[in-house]
């Protein structure tokens, strides 16, 4: 080995023992039922010492320590909702990149629905209603009698 | 050039712009030609002067003149040379120096081509864009110089991040800013609708093209963010919701509202004063973008300068610009004339219902991004919202959107008829539900199968509906050959770039579903000589070892893919860079027209020489960025029709109409 | 302007509306930012733990260092819990404090000594000095999560009951100690 290559094998020693890399195989379960539950938990927990990452994701020490965890409480017998309480329990809502319905998170969840039917109601003001909507059901002589109506109301705009 | 005559062109570029921004607005209000003819020659003087700045950091850059505070901070001899140019852009100062070279470079465009705009329309145009211009040229002078100097000067630089040392990033910035500047055109051709108190048909021409570049790029300038993380950050995740991303994302949708709205304005003369609303949101938006990266406020991966002092700067920027305009909206809108109404089946009614999903979407995202701010303000306590939340709000709103997308280019001006378009879209019902019978067959029953199939015959849908729509414009399989090419060619290129855009949706909409419902992954630990199958890849481990590159050392994986007779290597990497030293993982991805394989060397070697391997089958990947660069391109020949040749004037414009069915 | 025709102003308020929405973020954005810079950090977390019993803890002693660090060791007396590493370099400038807290008064002063290698928390000890009466080492967190801990350094005042009192987010400034942290134990010890 080269010195360059010496150096360069413990700057990846010195490094790669801090930076450990999401997911690690020695964190894994045997069971994959249990490891998907897993995955789908962590999925949904912030790592809180990071900006906006999920555990799942993150290289951060804490966010490792935190997998394991998980994976702790499941084998432990939690359900995921448990699981998610006990980190809920210690680091409050802020854990949780789902927020829980609660009077905190009413405007969060329901304000996409309010801006839907809000703009659909003004949206609306943009449409014409019609005024006879199905011609089908009127007799020939009605038809008649519609088409002079229409021909004299246009005839009055026009003036 | 020397830095410091790049800091007096600079410098002497803050006059210029309010000049540019004034004498043409005093103009305009007393009908003065000659005041209003300033603001050409001073947008065409401001280009100069930005674009001898922009050069003189670019050369300093490239010369590695670390004597400049900049350059130094940001910047290594042993970078190669694009990793020198993009890191002229790949800070704070710098960015914000290409931000405002590229808006001088559209005033200038404007001032340069616009001869066909009304004088008064483009005076006050060309002043709103000095006025923008001379807001951010007063931001970097007075907090952000990239020309400081050092004395005595370092021998070496402290390198750019890693991270950025990268194809896919160095464009990224500049795509983006081409797309959030050319929004500010929309945006200033909105502000001179309303002092001037009059839109209409023309003005929606005049404003579109700026749009639809904006837009062409934006769109590309996203796909290349979420390209670079998708094989950069490691683990083939593409799209994070995070707010720095949110923040490039809502003015797309918004923007993409505009590009549909302007149509109807164009076409009915109605929805004028919401176009002229969505024009202004559209760059406030990108506007917010660039503040929220820049202040520190939400906590992001990508977070830049988190400086508050530079955040007050923005913010109050933020507030004069959309503040002004939107209090203008508020006082001039309601005098607007009112268009006339739709008929609940027509063409305008479908892309009011399109801009009414897109906004709303846009606004939902925005709730989001916000909301543990608000969360905060109103002492609700500490949230965080994440990829979960905006996964199950934004989906349920795509989903009629797309629905929507298959019918509405059909749709008749006016007056259309439902039954006959579902009539002539037999057939794509048809190949919705055999491709879904299919999807299913091929996956399983598993709901993560159900929700991918669907999104694929969503896509099908689209797909299928765009083909339809175009083949029935141009009598494809009904006419002559010839007398089909002389209807291809003969429909305006804004039909053509339609269907493309259209199309790139649904085969985006591809790489959406199938990615996300079909990854696999085999996350594990490998010796030499070992195997692993995924997803009926044998990849063997053939070893590793130290490589060196320009400036980093590199441990690099040696691995072969077989599927089938044939096999690849791949060889991902994971490297020290040494000019800042950071690490960074570099993924190999083997490339189908279908499917991405993605292999990951992770830590070792173990004491018994073990490494850790991340493979990955990426399913459909490769379908975003067909449907990214399509969309784009999509855009791209629309803009080429001929009717939104900038300046074109208007009754060439109405010649090109087309005969619409 | 004489282009514009007067009409009847179709509802005024909704032109308003986007003015109103934006004044309202803007006020939002600004005391966000005056939060920024008073230094009141985005990413500090509070915790939920306050007036909650100590978690369940039983964690290992450093080498050569006697006991380790137990839930019954925070239900004696009032006492303070310091989260630190021989990693953490904001540990190193808060360390100066701490010596001198344990010099000046008869607070117990305990250490998690959080994810670190036991021989390089010992060396850091041996060459700063030693503030603290127990020690428990933390190797995979477990402490830390149990304490909502979100960095280092982190500090928890805990009451003679062991519930947790205060908790202080990052190095203890001279400030912070003696109009915040001292007081409060002052009146815990009532």
């Amino acid at each position: 080995m080269k010195p360059t290559g010496i150096i360069c094998g413990l700057l990846f020693a010195s490094l790669l023992a801090i930076a450990a890399h999401a997911v690690e195989p020695d964190e894994m379960l045997e069971d994959p039922a249990l490891e998907e539950r897993a995955r789908v938990i962590s999925q949904d927990l912030r790592c809180v010492v990071c900006q906006n990452e999920t555990i799942d994701e993150s290289n951060a020490t804490l966010a490792q320590d935190m997998r394991r965890l998980v994976r702790q409480r499941i084998l432990a017998g939690d359900s995921n909702e448990a699981v998610l309480a006990y980190m809920v329990d210690r680091y409050g809502d802020f854990v949780l990149l789902r927020p829980r319905f609660t009077s905190q998170t009413l405007l969060l969840w329901v304000g996409p629905f309010l801006l839907l039917v809000g703009g659909a109601f003004a949206a609306a003001r943009y449409i014409k209603r019609p005024v006879v909507t199905d011609l089908s059901d009127l007799s020939d002589e009605e038809l008649v009698e519609v088409n002079v109506l229409m021909k004299e109301t246009d005839g009055s705009d026009s003036q | 050039m020397n830095p410091e005559l790049g800091h007096f062109a600079l410098a002497l570029a803050l006059p210029v712009a309010l000049v540019q921004s004034i004498i043409p607005l005093i103009g305009a209000y007393r009908r003065d030609a000659a005041l209003m003819a300033v603001a050409g020659p001073a947008a065409l003087a401001q280009m100069l002067l930005i674009g001898a700045a922009f050069a003189a950091l670019t050369q300093a850059f490239i010369a590695s003149d670390f004597s400049v505070v900049n350059v130094y901070q940001n910047s290594h001899t042993s970078k190669p040379l694009l990793y020198k140019i993009s890191g002229v852009w790949g800070n704070h100062e710098g960015s914000l120096l290409l931000w405002v070279s590229i808006l001088a470079v559209f005033g200038a465009a404007v001032a340069a081509f616009g001869a066909g705009l009304p004088d008064r329309l483009k005076a006050r145009a060309l002043a709103v864009q000095g006025l923008i211009g001379a807001g951010f040229l007063a931001f970097i002078l007075f907090t952000s110089n990239p020309f400081l100097r050092i004395d005595p000067a370092p021998v070496q630089g402290m390198g750019l991040n890693p991270l950025l040392q990268d194809p896919g990033l160095a464009f990224h910035p500049p795509m983006l800013y081409l797309g959030y500047v050319g929004f500010s055109m929309a945006f200033s051709f909105a502000v001179a609708a309303l002092l001037e108190g009059r839109v209409d048909a023309a003005w929606a021409r005049w404003v579109r093209p700026w749009t639809l570049a904006a837009w062409s790029f934006l769109t590309v300038g996203i796909g290349l963010g979420s390209w670079w993380a998708y094989y950069e950050l490691g683990w083939g995740g593409w799209w994070f919701w995070d707010p720095v991303e949110n923040a490039s994302f809502i003015p797309w949708l918004t923007g993409t509202a505009l590009l549909h709205s302007a149509i109807v304005v164009e076409k009915r003369e109605a929805l004028k004063s919401w176009t002229i609303l969505l024009a202004i949101i559209t760059f406030s938006l990108s506007l917010l973008g660039t503040f929220l990266v820049r202040s520190g406020i939400l906590t992001s991966v990508h977070a830049f300068a988190a400086d508050p002092t530079r955040g007050v700067f923005v913010l109050m920027l933020l507030a004069l610009a959309v503040g002004g305009s939107l209090t203008l909206y508020a006082i001039r809108a309601p005098k607007l004339e009112p268009g006339g109404l739709f008929a609940p089946v027509s063409r305008e009614s479908g892309l009011l219902i399109n801009n009414l999903f897109l906004t709303t979407a846009a606004a939902t995202v925005l709730l989001g991004t916000l909301y543990p701010l608000i969360a905060e303000a109103l002492e609700l306590g500490k949230l965080s919202v994440g990829a979960p939340y905006f996964n199950t709000v934004f989906i349920p709103l795509m989903v009629p959107l797309v629905l929507l997308m298959g019918i509405g280019p059909m749709m008749a001006w006016k007056r259309s008829d439902l039954a006959g378009i579902l009539g002539r879209l037999k057939g794509a019902l048809a190949a919705v539900a055999i491709v879904f019978a299919i999807a299913l067959a091929l996956s399983g029953i598993a709901v993560v199968d159900i929700a991918g199939s669907a999104g694929i015959a969503l896509a099908t849908w689209l797909f299928s509906s765009s083909l339809i729509e175009w083949a029935g414009r141009v009598r494809l399989f009904k006419g002559a050959p010839s007398d089909v090419w002389r209807r291809i060619r003969s429909l305006p290129r804004a039909s053509h770039g339609m269907t493309v855009a259209h199309m790139g949706m649904a085969i985006l909409i591809v790489g959406v579903s199938g990615s996300s419902a079909w990854k696999q992954e085999n996350i594990l630990t490998m010796a030499a000589g070992e195997n692993v199958t995924v997803a009926g890849f044998e990849i063997t481990f053939n070893g590793a070892e130290l490589i060196q590159g320009p400036n980093y050392e590199s441990l690099q994986g040696s691995f072969s893919a077989k599927r089938g007779g044939s096999s690849v290597a791949l060889t991902p990497e994971r490297r020290v860079y040494d000019q800042p030293v950071q690490q960074t993982t570099e993924a190999a991805i083997h490339t189908t027209f279908w499917a991405d394989l993605y292999v990951v060397l992770g830590d070792g070697p173990t004491d018994d020489r073990r490494y850790v391997v991340r493979a990955y089958f990426e399913p459909f990947v490769p379908f975003l960025w067909y449907g990214i660069l399509m969309m784009g391109f999509g855009g791209l020949i629309s803009l080429s029709d001929r009717r939104h040749r900038i300046g074109a004037p208007r009754r060439a414009a109405a010649v090109a109409e087309p005969a619409k069915a | 302007m004489d282009d514009i025709q007067e009409k009847r102003s179709p509802r005024r308020w909704t032109a308003i509306l986007p003015v109103v929405i934006v004044a309202l973020l803007v006020g939002a954005f600004a005391k966000r930012l005056m939060d920024v810079e008073g230094g009141q950090d985005p990413q500090q977390v509070q915790s939920v733990l306050l007036d909650t019993p100590v978690p369940d803890i039983d964690l290992p002693p450093l080498p050569d260092r006697g006991a380790g660090l137990t839930t019954a060791d925070l239900k004696r007396d009032v006492s303070l819990v310091n989260v630190w590493g021989s990693w953490c370099v904001a540990c190193l400038s808060e360390h100066p404090l701490l010596m001198d807290v344990a010099e000046q008064n008869d607070i117990p002063l305990h250490g998690i000594a959080w994810r670190d290698e036991p021989s390089a928390s010992v060396r850091w000890l041996a060459r700063n000095g030693d503030p603290y009466d127990l020690i428990g080492q933390d190797p995979v967190s477990e402490a830390a999560i149990a304490f909502g801990v979100t960095g280092a350094p982190e500090t928890f005042v805990v009451d003679a009951d062991g519930i947790i009192r205060y908790k202080h987010i990052g190095p203890i400034t001279p400030d912070a100690w003696s109009n915040t942290i001292a007081p409060l134990v002052e009146q815990l010890r009532q």
